[in-house]
């Protein structure tokens, strides 16, 4: 006598599922749907502004921008600026970090008062300088009172103290950020590198080049590309202290914006900036791309 | 190579009342494998440490070879250390964490190569010279640590307990490899272990540490076979030492434990009346089914096969101990055996103070 086995379940004939959206899209549609609307669209008509006219496509507006007596010394403020400044940042952000993960006393007020102009407006920033910068302000005040006579810092006839009064204010106000980032960057490497290298002869120099840095590197990415990006809207901080005297790339497209009430070229100077910015993020991603990491990935 | 003094060091960790290390003072000679022993918190990785140049002392002071090296730097020391979690450079390959000491001493690139490739070649590591560290087991990234360590001519090598994260198996291997490795060095070293079968298999000399102190030195063999005092004898050896609660007779002949009666050592005739510990290890009583003369009665209460041997858990006269019986051996809970205590193999310690008993 056999069993009769149970027949196996037949599959082949069986309708296929009808595609189901998966849940992680339903997910994150709203935030996408939410980016689309606020992020999105205005990027589209802020481009689209920039090239569009009553008559239809055109590059006038391309060619009224760079034909402004202010858009290239505009351009090469910006530049001077973030080359000048984004190197200071770092290694102030770097050191600063460095005396801090050395356990002084007062460790956390420390860090606590150099992390403040993070909290701070940049427009505030800028009017706080200004009132140390301006002809009768703290500095002159200073420099008056130890029979140095005052300096007009903030002429418009004198470049190179608007360019450093600028750029201190501007290295004053925003290298907390890049500090924020590399403390926590420093508190992730456990001590026992430092320490072995130490152990194995390495001086200070050598344990910074080839042990801290080298293992910094991932905060060290996002601070600069963060930093980058920022430094190309340097605004608030410069107008506040000079004016148009020292046109930056932002200040000008709130010029064409609010004074000469032209949105067209404003929009085309936003787009400088865009694409400025989308270039540096992806230059500084390959030049910093771990090479040694590949093979794991 | 060299030898190391530390005498009378003291430290006290910033925000801690307990002293870390309380007075500590060691001779280790020039290439002794010195193993630093002891419970977590005994003060000696502090000690390590402080070796290291990585912690400063309140006090005291270190040489190595001749030379005052308290407070120097830990790059001016000229040691080498393999650390507990490796602390592989994890953006380097394999090679140059190697090579690490040795480039930062600015050596010569054929040296370094054909230093690296030695090293690679004794601790099997040739295969993964290019590799990263995050390609490698933690088997592996034990050994770059250690091939970095001994590339380095120092004159100290260190250890803080190497073995700890690596799974049973692999460590038994690597400790009898390693132990081969730095007896061929010949370089003074120091390693730090909690682990007692560690210190007892690898060590020259063994330090028992016990709240920043050193609670016994000596021999390996030495420290397992007479310990200074209680709490050698109970954190060294599995299973620890049994210690008994008895007394010495009147006349100093005979020890009295419960209602039993012992043939006392010589060493006993001075401590007539008083009370005492008697320490004896699991392996030295023998067990029986069997009364013969001397011997005491014990009720089994648990019985443990080990595979090579039988541990048994005893109740004699209201106190327990652990025997260990030949694997032959056949009994059950509840029933009652015989047990011999050897008369060289038992210890003595001051009932009050539990350091061991001297001859008076």
């Amino acid at each position: 006598m056999t069993v009769d086995s149970p027949p196996a379940p037949v599959q082949l004939d069986t309708p296929a599922r009808p595609r189901r959206i998966p849940p992680a899209v339903l997910l994150i549609a709203p935030s996408i749907v939410f980016m689309a609307l606020l992020l999105g669209w205005p990027v589209i008509q802020g481009v689209l502004q920039a090239f569009r006219s009553d008559e239809g496509f055109t590059l006038d507006f391309l060619t009224r921008m760079v034909e402004d007596p202010y858009f290239w010394p505009a351009v090469r403020n910006t530049l001077l600026l973030i080359v000048v400044m984004i190197p200071l940042q770092f290694a102030f952000a770097i050191t600063m970090a460095l005396l801090l993960r050395s356990n002084p006393r007062l460790n956390k007020v420390h860090f606590f008062v150099w992390a403040i102009p993070l909290a701070l407006s940049d427009l505030a920033a800028g009017l706080v300088w200004l009132s140390i910068f301006n002809d009768r302000g703290y500095l002159n005040s200073v420099l008056t009172s130890l029979g140095l006579g005052s300096v007009p810092w903030l002429a418009y006839d004198n470049p190179t103290t608007l360019f450093l009064c600028v750029l201190v204010a501007e290295v004053w106000r925003s290298t907390s950020l890049v500090l924020v980032i590399v403390v926590s960057g420093l508190q992730g490497i456990p001590k026992d590198y430092d320490e072995a290298a130490q152990v194995f002869g390495a001086t200070f120099w050598q344990r910074l080049r080839h042990v801290t840095l080298p293992l910094l590197k991932p905060s060290l990415q996002v601070a600069l590309i963060l930093r980058t990006i920022l430094a190309f809207q340097t605004f608030a901080v410069a107008q506040a202290l000079t004016g148009q005297n020292f046109p930056l790339v932002v200040g000008e497209t709130y010029r064409w914006y609010t004074a000469l009430q032209n949105p067209n070229v404003a929009a085309a100077l936003a787009l400088v900036i865009l694409v400025a910015s989308m270039l540096i993020s992806v230059f500084y991603l390959r030049a910093l791309r771990d090479k040694g990491q590949e093979g794991t990935r | 190579m060299a030898d190391i003094t530390i005498s009378h060091l003291v430290k006290t960790y910033p925000g801690g009342t307990e002293r870390a290390t309380d007075d500590v003072s060691l001779d280790i000679a020039d290439g002794d494998f010195t193993v630093l022993l002891g419970p977590s918190g005994c003060g000696k990785t502090t000690l390590l440490r402080m070796l290291a140049g990585l912690e400063l002392p309140d006090s005291g002071s270190i040489a190595v070879g001749g030379k005052d090296v308290t407070y120097l730097p830990p790059n001016k020391r000229n040691m080498s250390m393999v650390f507990q979690s490796y602390a592989v450079f994890p953006h380097r390959k394999v090679r140059y964490n190697i090579g690490f000491g040795l480039s930062m001493a600015k050596k010569p690139k054929e040296e370094i190569d054909r230093k690296v490739a030695w090293a690679a070649d004794l601790l099997q590591l040739g295969p993964y010279l290019d590799r990263l560290p995050a390609q490698l087991s933690g088997g592996q990234r034990q050994r770059v640590a250690v091939a970095r360590a001994i590339v380095m001519d120092a004159d100290v090598l260190l250890m803080d307990e190497p073995l700890s994260n690596l799974d049973a198996l692999l460590r038994l291997n690597f400790r009898s490899e390693l132990k081969k490795i730095v007896k061929d060095l010949k370089t003074t070293t120091v390693y730090v272990t909690h682990d007692q079968s560690e210190a007892l298999s690898l060590g020259d000399r063994v330090a028992v540490m016990r709240k920043g102190q050193i609670a016994q030195l000596g021999d390996p063999l030495d420290v397992y076979d007479a310990p200074a005092d209680r709490f050698v004898g109970g954190f060294i050896g599995s299973p620890p030492m049994n210690f008994i609660k008895a007394a010495v007779s009147g006349d100093g002949g005979a020890l009295i434990v419960g209602d039993q009666r012992l043939r006392a050592p010589s060493l006993l005739q001075s401590y007539s009346s008083t009370d005492v510990l008697l320490g004896v290890r699991a392996e030295n009583v023998a067990v029986d089914t069997q009364r013969s003369s001397g011997d005491v009665p014990g009720t089994v209460l648990v019985v443990e096969p080990m595979g090579s041997s039988i541990l048994l858990t005893v109740e004699v006269e209201g106190q327990t101990i652990k025997v260990q019986a030949p694997p032959t051996f056949r009994t059950s809970p509840g029933s009652t055996i015989w047990l011999t205590f050897s008369p060289n193999s038992m210890r003595f310690y001051d009932s009050e103070t539990a350091m061991a008993l001297v001859a008076r």
